[in-house]
């Protein structure tokens, strides 16, 4: 007698095809990109065999110098900001009961994954704008303190997280064992907190490098990252030297989560 | 009692908890001493406020009204981290990123103790609960029974004044237990701390403790001696929550309790007014199985259960009433047979409600 099967996706007629067209979206794009970083051709659709010759010259480029330390200090100095502030939020949030409006701060805190990122890009131009005319700064502090401001929620999640799995018992056993409230929160809970922490500083580091569209229009003259240089040469004369930027781009990338992921995985 | 021999002192404390239902009363007006180095046990059914108790003597929770002294000093305002008191949590809270060692220390870091001495107490206490070869070891490679061992290391090594213990061996397997309630007096002993125990477990409480405080929603019903409250409880719920007893309902008239089964016992401590409803109660072990028409009641053998060296022999009086007699060894009667019950006048006691 035929056992009942439980559903399955993977039955479904069409199931496999709609799998392979996806990865093909998903991946052709990615791996013709990375494959044309090594032409050794002038033109990024004609094969002229296998070269690094990009890969030096982005590497000897100054503007691509300049634009990659620039990006760098900003996803540093952003993540940096974004991550201490989301480590208070998710400790004001979490070690307590439930609270009356917890759901509104929660929204708060999540703002910016849900406001178009155009509305807030236009909203920040305007606002730094007055503050430029009514200071004469013209730095790289609004950089920074946009992307500060859009990587909080993804620094908030994972910490988040992190302090939820973590036994409230053990705050309340330090505090027993004579430990003042500062002193239960750096010896206990801050590293039992810290994998959090630094999975919630990557991703925060990582969503600030590539960020294009809040940077183009907050970004002052001479103020390029390496995206919005990218953009910007695209747009001229595209050359291979973009496939080698955005192939090492992607390496860094890949593997800044994939220690986000290592580090998250790990039990609390 | 002079006022030197308080470890703890409880007056009049209150505790409310908010709920969605109306304010919960964990705590209804609880009074207690407790004495210097004495085993005091915490007894009673779940959500009685055995809990809340000894979180408002740790400092966890301040109490809504009343006062909490320790050693005779108002400690009702003082934090945790300023009582001269530990506590070895239910779920053993030990800190799972520091070894057993660092966590022993712990303490005595916080205090600022001196390195060398904090090193000399860790081994000292090591040695006590036996665990000088886990040093090391983080929490998560020990055994449940080891990590017991070290949660009860972690709060003994400052030296408290009191140590509070919040049913510490409820997720240990039997022999552990029993092994553990061993090593727990011992170690009650060799230090001299005066131990606040909890536990729902009224062998456990009888077997370990100096003193019990029966306890009943927030409110105490009995404080004494295991064997006072044993023998003397003083209400329906505590004989019925020590240990197993048979109740007996009756009426009072002429001096004597009117059973419905027909019987009339006489009224323990002195004559009880007319007509009053009375609940006797005779533990199984007080009654003696004779021959039909030889004894105060007269009843019929529905059950005999054995257990281990005894067995409980259950029998129904004429009017139904249940009844349990604990039988040693020797010859068992069969079910059904009719027997008499006799027992001595003063195994019998009248109960309140
Ligand atoms: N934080 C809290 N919020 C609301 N109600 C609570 C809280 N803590 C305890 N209570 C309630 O107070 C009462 C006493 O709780 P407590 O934890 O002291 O009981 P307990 O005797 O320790 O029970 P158990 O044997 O189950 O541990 C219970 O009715 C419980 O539901
Ligand atoms: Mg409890």
């Amino acid at each position: 007698m035929a056992r009942a099967r439980p559903f399955s996706a993977a039955r479904l007629p069409g199931f496999a095809a709609m799998a392979a067209a996806t990865f093909l979206i998903l991946y052709a794009p990615i791996a013709t990109l990375v494959i044309y970083s090594f032409n050794g051709s002038d033109s990024v659709a004609v094969w002229g065999g296998f070269s690094l010759k990009w890969y030096g010259a982005a590497w000897e480029n100054a503007q691509v110098q300049e634009a990659t330390m620039r990006s760098v200090v900003i996803a540093l100095a952003a993540s940096g900001i974004a991550t201490v502030t989301a480590t208070m939020a998710a400790l004001g949030t979490t070690r307590r009961g439930r609270f009356p409006g917890q759901t509104l701060i929660y929204a708060i805190i999540n703002q910016p994954l849900m406001a178009p990122e155009i509305v807030t890009a236009v909203a920040l131009l305007i606002f730094f704008s007055s503050i430029k005319v009514a200071t004469g700064y013209t730095g790289l502090g609004y950089l920074i303190l946009a992307h500060a401001a859009f990587c909080v929620p993804f620094a908030y999640l994972p910490i988040r997280a992190r302090l939820e799995s973590m036994d409230l018992t053990l705050e309340t056993a330090a505090a027993d064992l004579y430990a003042t409230p500062w002193l239960a929160f750096r010896r206990v809970t801050l590293p039992l907190l810290a994998p959090g922490i630094a999975a919630g500083a990557m991703l925060a580091f990582v969503i600030s490098l590539d960020d294009v569209i809040i940077t183009e229009f907050v970004k002052s003259a001479g103020q390029d990252t390496l995206p919005t240089y990218m953009l910007g040469q695209i747009r001229r004369a595209a050359t291979p030297e973009v496939n080698a930027i955005s192939t090492v781009l992607l390496a860094v990338t890949v593997a800044l989560l994939s220690l986000f992921f290592a580090v998250t995985r790990k039990r609390a | 009692m002079t006022e030197d021999d308080a470890a703890v002192e409880i007056r009049s404390a209150r505790k409310e908890y908010p709920s969605a239902a109306g304010p919960v009363r964990a705590l209804d007006d609880v009074s207690l001493t407790i004495r210097k180095g004495e085993f005091f046990t915490l007894l009673g059914p779940s959500g009685c406020g055995k809990t809340t108790l000894l979180r408002l003597i740790a400092g966890f929770e301040t109490p809504d009204a009343g006062r909490i002294l320790l050693e005779g000093r108002d400690i009702t305002d003082d934090p945790p981290n300023r009582r001269p008191v530990n506590t070895v949590f239910q779920s053993y809270a030990l800190f799972p990123h520091l070894s057993v060692a660092r966590n022993i220390a712990f303490g005595l870091e916080m205090l600022g103790r001196p390195a060398a001495e904090t090193r000399a107490r860790v081994a000292q206490i090591l040695r006590l609960v036996r665990m000088e070869e886990m040093a090391d070891r983080r929490p998560d490679q020990l055994s449940g029974g080891q990590q017991q061992r070290v949660a009860l290391a972690r709060a003994l090594a400052p030296a408290p004044r009191v140590l509070l213990l919040d049913e510490p061996l409820s997720a240990l397997d039997l022999k552990l237990r029993k092994e553990m309630q061993r090593e727990l007096k011992r170690l009650q002993h060799e230090t001299g701390i005066t131990f606040v125990f909890v536990t729902h477990d009224q062998e456990e409480a009888l077997t370990m403790s100096d003193r019990v405080g029966v306890m009943r929603g927030g409110r105490l019903q009995q404080v004494g001696p295991p064997r006072e409250i044993y023998a003397r409880p003083v209400n329906r719920f505590v004989a019925d929550f020590i240990g197993e007893t048979n109740f007996l309902e009756g009426v009072a008239r002429g001096g004597a309790v009117h059973l419905p089964a027909g019987a009339a016992l006489p009224a323990p401590g002195g004559a009880p007014a007319e007509g009053a409803r009375i609940t006797l109660t005779v533990r199984p072990e007080h009654l003696r199985l004779n021959a039909p028409g030889a004894g105060r009641l007269e009843a019929t053998v529905a059950e005999i259960v054995y257990f281990g060296p005894a067995a409980h022999c259950h029998m129904k009086l004429d009017d139904g009433t249940p009844i349990v007699a604990r039988l040693e060894e020797g010859r068992m009667p069969e079910p059904g047979a009719r027997v008499g019950l006799d027992f001595a006048p003063g195994a019998l006691q009248a109960l309140e409600d």
